[in-house]
């Protein structure tokens, strides 16, 4: 069983670096680019077949340790 | 007097912690490696030092926060130990929910070292009260990951408890309301981005930092 986390910064917190990226975009001539948020994935390998309890488990991951609530959001995908 | 200062794999400023601490009190503190599980009897005063610990992996400070001396400090600190953090300690503080909100990338994504002005914003903490009258100092800074972020709730109510204990002159990394350091409640927990521990010897970094650490370590 895999987790895939999504780690993002919440809205209204400034993302300077995907300003930056944003930005860039433009250099390159895409205009169409009005901002960017970047953010990270992490992909867990997990022993076990329960995909309800596997969610609960990563959820508490992310809240000890993966994502910094003050700051950020994350969401779960449980895959096979 | 005894002091501690921890030492995470990849710290750089636990020396200059020591240098200072053993400076200003006489004493060369322990040093304590992070792996233990409980800090030395009878210690009174901890240090987390600067640096990138765990190569500021996943976020800075993040893996040191939940490493197990932070979790004794934690409890400690709880108690009433005077625990105070500098650059990554500071992040390490945030991460480990001692102190309020989190230090993001600075809004200038640029990593900056340069002597900072700084004026103290709260004069009777147990971490400026030897300032007296003293309305500034400079402390060096370099750090990538310093722009402090809370909500605006968060903010209010440290500003409004007198929690905000430095503020930045000239802005240098986009932290909310130019904080620079703040401690908790109680006042004996104490973070901020600039470095006190490097200005403790005229030759290096001029000596403003040192009343820091007499204001604490008077308190003791």
């Amino acid at each position: 069983m895999k987790a895939i986390i999504k780690i993002g910064l919440k809205p209204g917190v400034l993302d300077p670096q995907g300003r930056a990226i944003a930005r860039g975009l433009n250099d390159l001539g895409y205009n169409d680019v009005k901002d960017a948020r970047q953010g990270k994935i992490i992909e867990l390998d997990l022993v076990g077949e329960d995909k309800v309890e596997a969610e609960k488990q990563v959820k508490s991951m992310c809240e000890k340790l993966l994502a910094n609530t003050v700051i950020e959001n994350f969401s779960i995908q449980i895959e096979d | 007097m005894r002091t501690a200062v921890i030492v995470f794999p990849a710290s750089n400023c636990d020396r200059d912690a020591a240098f200072a601490l053993e400076k200003i009190t006489g004493i060369a503190p322990e040093m304590v490696w992070h792996r233990e599980t409980s800090l030395p009897k009878n210690i009174d005063f901890v240090v987390l030092p600067g640096g990138f610990s765990y190569g500021d992996y996943l976020r800075s400070g993040a893996i040191a926060a939940r490493s197990p001396i932070v979790k004794d400090i934690v409890e400690k600190a709880g108690k009433g130990l005077a625990v105070a953090g500098f650059c990554n300690g500071f992040q390490i503080l945030t991460e480990a929910g001692l102190l309020p909100g989190a230090l993001m990338r600075n809004k200038g994504l640029k990593y900056v070292c340069r002597p900072q002005k700084l004026r103290i914003t709260n004069k009777t903490s147990r971490f400026t009260k030897q300032y007296g009258a003293r309305e500034e100092v400079i402390f060096p800074i370099a750090h990538h990951d310093g722009n402090y972020f809370a909500d605006d709730t968060t903010l209010n109510m440290l500003e409004k408890e007198g929690r905000v204990v430095f503020k930045y002159t000239g802005n240098p990394n986009g932290s909310a309301r130019d904080i620079a350091g703040i401690c908790n409640r109680e006042g004996n927990v104490f973070g901020m981005m600039p470095h006190p521990e490097r200005a403790v010897d005229a030759l290096h970094g001029g000596t403003d930092g040192i009343d820091l650490f007499k204001s604490i370590l008077g308190t003791l």
